[in-house]
């Protein structure tokens, strides 16, 4: 086993369960889905700066240290704030369309008649 | 003047009227031709050097990578359209102020009429092509604003509408063909592309190229099959009939093909397309117009007509017919924006523009006969008027002119052309002008104000003189648009003058001028045999093709955007993959040659318990509250993997995140079903499997492969670890990217935070105004309330921990810029200590003490952030350069003080503001009818004094 594979594999296996919950009919499991995928997305973004043990990106003097790249990290960083910030966006959006649409359903009804009733 | 001056000025212009409009029409109008005026005024300046055959040019680089350069030329061409376009522009704004009556909103008139003029000079001024282009696309979009001007006719709507389609539908083709000649050339501008005719008809794109810049070129022209579009935009106000569809915007197509002349003219393709496709609307236009009795719809054919001639004329390829044609753009310009007013004056006066019912005008308005009389002679081709020169040059041309083996084909239907043309404007002469006066005209009518007429007035006179001294007036003009037509160091000379001797092209114009005579003598038998005969309605026509297009498009729209989003998500779910498979299968195949790390016991502890989280959380996601507890282990695991993949400052904003996160997700599941009910079928279950598996294994093979390739170029990393110390200051890289290297992306990160709060805040104070309210007062929870709402314990540890998490909070962003921390994570971990005295404690005690509105922390945050970065430019450098220095307080030992931790406070604010206010807006929804506001923090406190009452 080596910490490439179980990252990889651990990026896999989030975007899946993201893609299935997103697939659900339902508002909630699909916030849900979205969290899964942001983990994902934030993972791999991170991996591509390559993964390193030990050697975070803070200075530590004179010397020859090694360090890992700061750039992903950073990005990554803004990235989780951010998705903090759409989840929370996207649950109020669906809470809003559950309390006054008074039901939680993803796919569009096909109830123009009603409307119309 | 600049030439950038001049085309600019219209636009900055259009600014003028909207404002003017206040200080009364008269103002408005002035202020308007003066704008016009000075651009005029600024052009003609540069006359004398155009003339001598010089080329003014301006050009600033704006976008050199996709070669679009704000370049603009100023040759003979530009000159003479520059004139028409600001010279007709000027007397049109003084036309339209006595023609506009006192309920059209004339400042949105003269806004729109400005935006088209700037559009017009910015094509006739373009060197870049791209830049024409956009120009070429504004006209089309002003002239729609001018066309539908009367919002409330039915047909100015659709007659905008159509030509809108028609000359965007052109403008996209254009937009095709110019990228190609473009790409052939290797230069968008067209100083330098205009040398390379060689290289242009060689390639095999010539061609295309050609086709779709014609089409351009023919739908905004109105050639044949295009034409129906210019009648029908004749439901616009008069003055923008004159300006747009006579003299100025309808001719953009023949500046394109004027313009593009050197390096696309001279071949077989351009040849044939060209002349025949302005023959056949020459002598078409001018047929459908001799049979229109509304005035305008005449002068509209007419139009179409004589734009069918001068296309003619550029097909024809030769030295005399190029400048016959310009020769003609002059004098059809001055003829028929004469006519076009006169024709509003007659609508103005009379209230009809209908044929039959006017006649024997020339005793009632005498002025606008004399007018309307010479420019209509002119149009007809009689001498000594203007047109008379230019309609002979064509006759001549078309005389020496073979379509193919056939030579007396040509001729035989110019002079046919020429004799229709001459039927309609005496037609439009006699009918309305002369005979007997009648009684009953829809309103008497006499001649207009003087300020009315003297647009047109103006133009008649400039017929005569054109007519009569030509070489002296146009003579320079003409020669040196000619030569920039022609292209290829070509000198023209054009000999313009009234007497040629007897040429065939004398016999040709006697034949049509007899030939109209007689037609127009036997007019009613004619008209009897024309409307008998059944023609195809272009309306007709092209409704039936729009309603097609717009039905066909709906059907795929409504097969594809059934509603069903989960639909549309797995779609979308599957292409990404295919196309990644494409992508991947087609590749060089993969070499791993990075040294993979081997893992030992405790990130796979780790990872083995994120598997099965993950598992637990997706087959238990109907229960909610369970999937969302685990959701919260899953996010704590993905935190310690960066501490331990070297990214402390990644896991302590994951770790604070997710707090936040989860508190959020609880507050929502309160008003949100405790389960999901089962709806999934187990094939559609197996199908979103496969689906998420599929996509789940394709990204960990992308990750896999991309954690174990080296990179493809040195990573950028290098740079920031350099030069984090000295030119950030600080140690930790992280932070001083966020604050500093890429402070302004962090910049628009927090004001995207700080937005979507806003959002979360407008949401809530939507549903708490509708009837929602109503409900949620009336909610019953899922379960009954626990008895203690604010536990003793949790108040008193949560008042307890307050100031220490503070202090936490502040002591993570001081360390921030060196060690891991900062305003992000500070920012989190002071937001969740006072959240937890809203949950501890009521909402309604902990907003008392609150004295802060979380919308103004947001802003504060941001206008922190941006005073910091402002600072820079005080120090000469660009904004959110960061300074630093090291001080020394007796007793405290030295320590570093750093701008960017100013910026990093403006983060920490925005952080905190925009947690707050989205916690703060969902909790508001929690309150039920009979709520008491919580007075206290607890609800037992032995301390509290009983209350009387108790007792």
């Amino acid at each position: 086993m080596t910490i490439e594979f179980l990252v990889a594999s651990a990026i896999g296996v989030l975007t899946a369960a993201g893609i299935y919950l997103i697939l659900r009919f339902r508002t909630f499991p699909v916030i849900l889905g979205t969290s899964f995928l942001s983990y994902a997305v934030n993972i791999y973004l991170f991996s591509t700066g390559r993964l390193i043990v030990g050697a975070p990106p803070v200075l530590q003097g004179y010397g020859d240290y090694t360090y890992t790249d700061p750039l992903p990290q950073a990005l990554v960083l803004t990235a989780i704030v951010i998705g903090f910030g759409m989840t929370a966006v996207v649950l109020m959006i669906a809470l809003a369309a559950y309390l006054s649409g008074g039901h939680d359903k993803i796919d569009m009804q096909d109830d123009a008649s009603e409307d119309r009733a | 003047m600049s030439l950038f001056l001049i085309a600019a000025l219209p636009f900055i212009g259009a600014l003028l009227p909207g404002l003017m409009i206040q200080a009364g029409r008269n103002t408005c109008s002035t202020w308007t031709g003066i704008i016009s005026l000075s651009a005029l005024i600024g052009l003609l300046v540069h006359a004398p050097a155009v003339l001598r055959g010089e080329v003014i040019t301006a050009s600033v680089d704006w976008m050199p990578a996709l070669g679009l350069n704000a370049s603009f030329y100023l040759d003979g061409l530009g000159l003479l359209f520059g004139t028409l376009i600001l010279g007709i522009g000027c007397l049109i704004i003084l036309y339209a102020r006595f023609y506009l009556s006192s309920k059209d909103p004339m400042g949105n008139f003269y806004t729109y009429l400005l935006l088209f003029q700037g559009a017009m000079v910015g094509i006739v001024l373009s060197d870049n092509i791209l830049l024409l282009l956009v120009f070429w696309e504004l006209t089309s979009l002003s002239s729609f604003l001018l066309i539908g001007y009367w919002k409330h006719l039915p047909e100015g709507r659709q007659g905008a509408r159509m030509a809108l389609t028609v000359t965007g539908m052109g403008g996209l083709a254009l937009i095709g063909g110019m990228l190609m000649l473009g790409n052939i050339a290797g230069t968008y501008e067209l100083t330098e592309l205009l040398e390379k005719r060689d290289l242009i008809q060689a390639d095999p794109l010539y061609v295309p190229a050609l086709l779709l810049i014609l089409l351009g070129a023919f739908t905004k022209s109105a050639q044949f099959p295009f034409h129906f579009w210019l009648p029908r935009a004749m439901a616009a106000p008069t003055p923008v009939s004159a300006y747009l569809h006579s003299a100025t915007m309808v001719k953009a197509g023949l500046f394109l093909m004027a313009r593009l002349y050197p390096v696309m003219s001279g071949t077989a393709e351009w040849f044939w397309i060209v002349t025949l496709a302005g023959l056949i609307t020459m002598v078409l236009g001018a047929l459908i117009g001799i049979f229109q009795n509304d005035l305008k719809g005449l002068l509209a054919y007419s139009t179409v007509s004589h734009l069918g001639l001068i296309t003619m004329l550029l097909g024809f390829s030769t030295e005399a017919a190029v400048i016959g044609a310009v020769f003609h753009i002059i004098n059809h310009a001055t003829f028929k924006a004469s006519l076009f007013m006169t024709a509003g004056i007659v609508d103005h006066e009379a209230h009809t523009r209908d044929i039959t019912r006017l006649g024997g005008l020339r005793h009632l308005m005498p002025i606008t006969f004399i007018i309307s009389a010479v420019a209509s002679l002119s149009m007809a081709g009689i001498p000594p008027f203007n047109g008379f020169l230019s309609k002979e040059m064509m006759l001549e041309a078309a005389a020496h002119t073979y379509l193919g083996d056939n030579h007396w084909l040509v001729p035989a239907l110019a002079t046919l052309g020429a004799l229709f043309s001459v039927a309609y404007s005496f037609r439009l002469l006699i009918h309305t002008w002369f005979g007997p006066v009648r009684d009953d005209y829809p309103h008497k009518p006499h001649d207009p104000p003087f300020g009315m007429w003297l647009s047109p007035a103006f133009l008649a006179i400039l017929v005569v003189m054109i007519g009569l001294f030509s070489q002296a007036v146009v003579g320079g003009l003409v020669d040196a648009t000619a030569a920039s037509v022609m292209g290829n160091g070509a000198h023209p000379h054009a000999h313009l003058k009234l007497w040629h001797g007897v040429t065939p092209a004398l016999y040709m114009s006697g034949i049509a001028v007899l030939g109209g005579l007689v037609l127009l003598a036997l007019y009613r038998p004619a008209s009897g045999i024309w409307h008998a005969v059944p023609r195809p309605d272009a309306k007709v026509i092209f409704d039936a093709i729009v309603g097609a297009v717009s039905s066909a498009a709906a059907w795929i729209t409504e097969t594809l955007h059934d509603g069903k989003l989960t639909r549309y998500a797995a779609i979308f779910f599957v292409f990404t993959v295919v196309v990644s498979w494409h992508a991947f299968s087609g590749g060089q195949g993969v070499s791993l040659p990075r040294e993979p790390m081997q893992a030992d016991i405790i990130p796979i502890i780790g990872w083995f318990a994120l598997i099965v989280g993950t598992g637990v959380t997706v087959f238990y996601h109907r229960h909610r509250l369970l999937a969302l507890v685990v959701l919260g282990i899953i996010g704590v695991i993905i935190s310690l993997s960066f501490n331990y993949l070297s990214a402390p400052d990644l896991a302590l904003t994951q770790l604070s995140v997710e707090v936040v996160t989860i508190v959020l997700l609880l507050l929502a599941l309160n008003f949100l079903p405790e389960f999901t009910p089962r709806e999934s079928s187990t094939a559609r279950k197996a199908r979103d499997l496969i689906i998420a598996g599929g996509v789940g294994v394709a990204v960990a093979a992308l990750a896999y492969t991309v954690m174990l390739t080296d990179f493809a170029m040195p990573s950028i990393a290098e740079y920031h670890l350099a030069n984090s110390h000295d030119l950030g200051g600080g140690d930790n890289v992280v932070n001083v990217i966020l604050v500093d290297f890429r402070g302004f992306d962090t910049f628009g990160e927090i004001t995207v935070l700080g937005i979507a709060a806003l959002i979360i805040y407008g949401v809530t104070e939507g549903l708490l105004g509708s009837k929602v309210r109503q409900s949620l007062l009336e909610r019953v929870p899922n379960h009954p309330v626990a008895g203690d709402e604010h536990p003793l314990m949790m108040v008193v540890a949560t008042r307890l921990l307050l100031p220490i998490a503070i202090m936490v909070g502040v002591y993570i962003f001081l360390r921030g810029h060196n060690d891991p921390g900062g305003g992000f994570v500070a920012g989190l971990v002071v937001a969740i200590a006072l959240l937890m005295q809203y949950m501890a404690s009521g909402y309604d005690w902990a907003d008392k003490r609150q004295r802060y509105p979380y919308h103004a922390t947001i802003a504060s945050g941001v206008i922190i952030a941006a005073i910091t970065g402002i600072g820079a430019f005080f120090n000469n450098m660009p904004f959110l350069t960061s300074d630093y220095g090291y001080f020394q307080f007796p007793p405290l030992q030295k320590f570093e003080l750093a701008t960017a931790m100013g910026f990093d406070l403006g983060v920490f604010l925005a952080v905190v503001g925009a947690v707050m206010l989205t916690l703060e807006s969902l909790s508001r929804l929690a309150y039920r009818r009979g709520d008491v506001p919580d007075e206290y923090p607890m609800d037992i406190n032995p301390s509290r004094q009983p209350k009387s009452e108790d007792h």
